[in-house]
């Protein structure tokens, strides 16, 4: 019995918060029968409910509130006297339901006062509105009371059966109060007659949360401890451990969440009865109610908001003769939106009234002695003074707003979250304030930095990219101390957390090695920091009071080995990095790197930068390389006199990149790994530093072996290494093709003025078992097929002086002894139009010059062809 | 103050720079040793950072500092007094414990009026011990420091 009656108060107090909204809207619209229709079951179903386990009061009440609703549905005028009355009963109903709660009993005492009421509305059509008011408890009740509820009821009932009964047969209705069910349940599921909900008490699940909590943290530790075992028995498990506490703490947080709607449920009746008390018309617009957000976060909203929907409502409108003399619809709105936006919700509060009164708040802010008389606050000063402590400028002290509790207890509420309230105002326009809070408290993914020897985290929502600095000391840019980083084309504000934070600056080489590129809103900006350590699930806990007033930090937290550091609000960051942030909005601003501009793209190559031996700086095309490894010095063997590395099931040889380079003793050696017909050679070389995108361009020649020449990378002379010459030292057969078959090779015309990918590709093709024929023009080409060389392919660069690759191509068509040799372009651009050109001159294909896998499959492709078609 | 119905309070005392203070126990949550503080950029001077007690954070507050005095010399033990406020876990940073003293009312006087001004508004009475005085720290105003410092 008690579970039920629980069971009972929770739903039935649900179906009145229900019919509080419904009621609102219905007296709006009156003639939504939609609206009627959901009022009189909800109602209905109470009533019935009440019956059931005995409450006959409530049972009454209901059941006279029931009667005026089927008169209603019956046609009888909607009159605001009415549905003040319903209202009132409901009110009614909800003191009864919470004494039952107290008491787990129906209260005594009599409601034959609105009882009558009820009737007399009901019998009279629910036009005398004046006539109940006149009714007084007093005069009035003994009678009716007599005369009315046994009588009464049953007589009503059974017309009112009658009336239910005539569209249609039982079961017919049977079935449409199942319906309803289910629109009752989609606000709030976890109706009792459901198994595949549950109701759970909020303890249950605040205790559940606390604990996750401490699991995440536990769970951390113990991470933190095997990462210091790189042996660890424990790290399989732990990584189980870590993926099931992962989906549980998704799991819990997942029960939390509720639609932002459950905070504004009330609003409609508060609204409707303001605009009654202050003789204004008011109309609530809802936004973006089924925005979810956790419980805790909604809680701790839910009193603010409905008094800053007081305040607008008070405050804001004007009264409707002020309203009518400005030129203004007499109806005044109060808009609610709420919507997630980067993580966070924002929630905004609009009227469209008179503004603030900036000399009113003046005044006020003077006679607070928040300000003195001399002082001239700017506009958005002003505004932020409403938020200060005892400050209301209300003139008369209503019921509505006034009473102390003004916006300061608000700013209190939201600050305690971690959001942010901010306000605008137009006279004669309205004001709005726009409410940003955290989508959860609990727990967050940050990444956790170091600067000037301390750690920070940063949420990660907040965080785009990361840039390392590398070798580049240019990287990042100082325009009169205002730091900038070059991020693709454009330029990126900068902000150092050591100078934000005033911390000391470490001497170490390494500080300043990273920028995190940052986004928040539509400002986006890069923080300079000396390190990025890892991310973390941390378990945001509020700093003291004491520390709110630091803008750019949003709390603390512990640590996986126990350690408190302080986390930063990404917020109060974008805010301190200009006076306005605005003006530092870089519009249309290029985040991911998809969209590099086509001439960008012609002339710049991904170059991996490396350091070997006499430790100048060597690149090698990154397309080239296969892999970046880093393997255990100790795991290095040796096989008659040459260092062996056991890779992927086989011996990979070692070559140094440079003559003086020496493997590591012990510790990890970088290797670069190329690969080619399933055989690796891994290219020793001390450090990797970079990968950078630049312009290639060979400014001197080397006679070096290993060595192409010079060229200028982010304005350092660098080697560009010929991997031609490494490969075959890894291989003595490399030249021979990967199986050493005897087959007949194929013949390769390979075409390019560039010596470089002369230089760079005529190694690969023959690695793969083509015998290739290298030559620097298209002319020279011509010659030596006229003068009979024979091939069975031709690869050609599409951008060569005097004939390009489209006119060679089709010069080979043109002559019936070439024509039928397929032709595969190399080309530094892939775009539509190239393709197309590259069809109409009719070769056989095309690649990116520097796909060399893409190439070997399109020769291999083309011997296919050629061979189906002999 | 008044010489009516002596009663008597328990105080946790301790010792800062040579002066006994003394803070009623009913305010005080626990006494630590403070380790591994993390420095708070940007805070307030008094407040010498936070940190991680049975993973509670708390913040600690430089007592030295609050009362305006130089920073100490010797390097032993932090100890800290843990004080709950408003929700909130503070640890007051001093040289060293004393005792938990039991103090009759009759011994208590108020704050002469030559005690320096920073020192006379985080203190709420002097006690006439038998070889020495304890000043009585009030702890709402000692936490209170933002104001002081803003004004200044």
């Amino acid at each position: 019995m008690e579970d039920l009656l629980r069971e009972f108060l929770t739903e039935t107090n649900e179906s009145l918060d229900v019919v509080d909204n419904e009621l609102v809207r219905f007296e709006q619209e009156p003639n939504n029968a939609e609206i009627l229709g959901r009022i009189f079951r909800l109602v209905h179903t109470i009533k019935g409910t009440c019956g059931f386990i005995g409450l006959p009061r409530l049972e009454a009440l209901a059941h006279a509130a029931e009667t005026v609703m089927g008169k209603f549905r019956d046609g009888a005028p909607v009159t605001a006297d009415a549905v003040s009355l319903v209202l009132v009963t409901i009110d009614r109903l909800k003191s009864i339901l919470a004494e039952l709660e107290a008491t787990a009993a129906e209260p005594a005492g009599s409601d034959g006062d609105l009882i009558v009421q009820l009737e007399q509305m009901a019998l009279d059509g629910g036009a005398s509105a004046p006539a109940a008011e006149e009714i007084t408890i007093g005069t009035l009740s003994p009678q009716v009371l007599e005369r009315s509820l046994r009588p009464g009821e049953v007589s009503l009932d059974d017309l009112e059966r009658a009336f239910r009964d005539t569209p249609g047969p039982q079961d017919k209705k049977q079935e449409k109060r199942g319906d309803d069910r289910r629109v009752g349940e989609r606000r709030e599921p976890g109706a009792a007659n459901t198994n595949q909900t549950l109701r759970v008490s909020v303890d249950t699940v605040e205790r559940l949360m606390t604990m996750v909590s401490e699991l995440v943290l536990t769970r951390n530790q113990l991470l933190e401890i095997v990462r210091r075992h790189s042996e660890s028995e424990f790290k399989v498990p732990l990584q189980r451990l870590s993926n099931v506490t992962a989906e549980l703490q998704e799991g819990v947080m997942k029960t939390r969440m509720q639609p932002i709607g459950n905070a504004w449920a009330k609003l409609p009746r508060i609204v409707r009865d303001l605009g009654q008390e202050l003789g204004k018309e008011i109309e609530l617009e809802m936004h973006g109610a089924e925005t979810e957000l956790d419980r805790q976060v909604l809680d701790i909203i839910r009193d603010p908001l409905t008094h800053m929907v007081r305040n607008s409502a008070d405050h804001g409108l004007e009264t409707t003769d002020e309203r009518r003399k400005a030129g203004k619809p007499v109806k005044g709105t109060i808009r609610l939106s709420a919507y997630q936006a980067s993580g966070q919700i924002v929630i905004e509060i609009a009227d469209d009234g008179r503004g603030l009164n900036l000399s009113k708040i003046r005044r006020r802010a003077i006679e607070a002695g928040l300000i003195s008389d001399e002082d001239h606050p700017s506009e958005a000063q002003l505004h932020k003074l409403i938020f200060a402590p005892g400050f209301s400028t209300a003139e008369k002290v209503t019921s509505v707003s006034g009473r102390g509790v003004g916006m300061d207890v608000v700013k209190t509420n939201i600050d305690q979250i971690g959001g942010t309230i901010d306000l605008k105002s137009t006279p004669g326009r309205g004001s709005t304030f726009s409410i940003k809070i955290p989508l959860t408290l609990a727990i967050v993914p940050a990444l956790i930095v170091q600067a000037g020897g301390e750690r920070y985290a940063i949420p990660q929502v907040a965080v785009v990219e990361l840039v390392h600095r590398g070798s580049n000391a240019n990287l990042v840019e100082e325009i009169n101390g205002a730091l900038v980083l070059r991020l693709r084309d454009k330029l990126l504000p900068l902000l150092s957390l050591t100078q934000m934070l005033r911390l000391p600056k470490q001497p170490e080489a390494n500080s300043d090695a990273f920028v995190i590129v940052m986004q928040v809103g539509a400002s986006l900006f890069g923080i300079v920091v000396d390190d990025v350590m890892h991310t973390e699930e941390i378990v945001v806990k509020p700093v003291a009071s004491s520390l709110r007033d630091i803008k750019v930090l949003g709390g603390n937290t512990i640590l996986g080995d126990g350690a408190v550091i302080m986390i930063l609000d990404p917020n109060g960051i974008a805010e301190s990095i200009g006076a306005s942030r605005e003006e530092r909005t870089i519009d249309g601003f290029v985040i991911r790197d998809e969209a590099l501009p086509q001439e960008e793209a012609l002339k710049t190559v991904s170059l991996l930068m490396f350091r070997s031996g006499s430790g100048t700086l060597k690149a090698v095309p990154l397309s080239l390389v296969t892999r970046l490894e880093e393997i255990d010095a100790k795991k290095i063997e040796r096989s008659s006199g040459r260092p062996m590395v056991q890779y992927r099931g086989g011996l990979m040889p070692l070559i140094p990149a440079d003559e003086n380079a020496k493997l590591a003793e012990d510790g990890t050696q970088p290797l670069l790994v190329f690969t080619d017909g399933g055989r690796s050679v891994g290219l020793i070389v001390d450090e990797i530093v970079d990968i950078v995108e630049d312009r290639l361009e060979i400014k001197v020649a080397s006679d070096t072996p290993g060595v192409l020449g010079s060229a200028i990378i982010r304005d350092q002379a660098t080697e560009i290494i010929d991997v031609a010459h490494f490969l075959p030292l890894g291989f003595s057969d490399w030249f021979h093709g990967p199986q050493g078959h005897a087959r007949e090779k194929k013949k390769l015309l390979f075409v390019d003025d560039s010596a470089f990918f002369r230089n760079m590709l005529a190694p690969v093709l023959q690695a793969a078992g083509y015998d290739v024929t290298a030559l620097a023009s298209a002319k020279e080409a011509l010659t030596a097929l006229e003068h009979g060389a024979s091939f069975d392919a031709v690869v050609t660069d599409l951008e060569m002086p005097e004939i390009d690759g489209f006119a060679f191509a089709e010069a080979l068509r043109a002559n019936a002894n070439f024509s039928h040799l397929p032709v595969i372009a190399l080309t530094s651009t892939l775009s539509p139009a190239v393709a197309s050109k590259c069809e109409s001159a009719g070769m056989y294909g095309y690649v990116a010059k520097f796909d060399r896998r893409g190439l070997l499959q399109a020769l291999k492709n083309a011997a296919v062809e050629l061979q189906e078609a002999a | 103050m008044s010489k009516a119905a002596a009663t008597e309070t328990e105080f946790v005392t301790a010792w800062i720079a040579e002066q006994l203070f003394g803070i009623p126990i009913t305010r005080v949550h626990d006494v630590f040793e403070a380790e591994r503080i993390t420095r708070v950029p940007l805070a307030p001077s008094e407040i010498s950072g936070v940190l991680n007690l049975r993973g509670r954070v708390v913040t600690a507050l430089d007592m030295r500092k609050r009362l305006g005095l130089p920073p100490r010399e010797d390097f032993g033990k932090q100890m800290a007094i843990g004080i709950d406020h408003d929700g909130e876990a503070y640890g007051l940073l001093v040289d060293g414990m004393g005792e938990v003293l039991k103090l009759s009312s009759t011994a208590l006087d108020a704050a002469p009026i030559n005690l320096q001004k920073n020192w006379a508004a985080i203190c709420s009475g002097i006690y006439r011990l038998e070889d020495r005085l304890m000043v009585v720290l009030d702890v709402d105003k000692i936490l209170d420091f933002r104001k002081d410092t803003l004004a200044a």
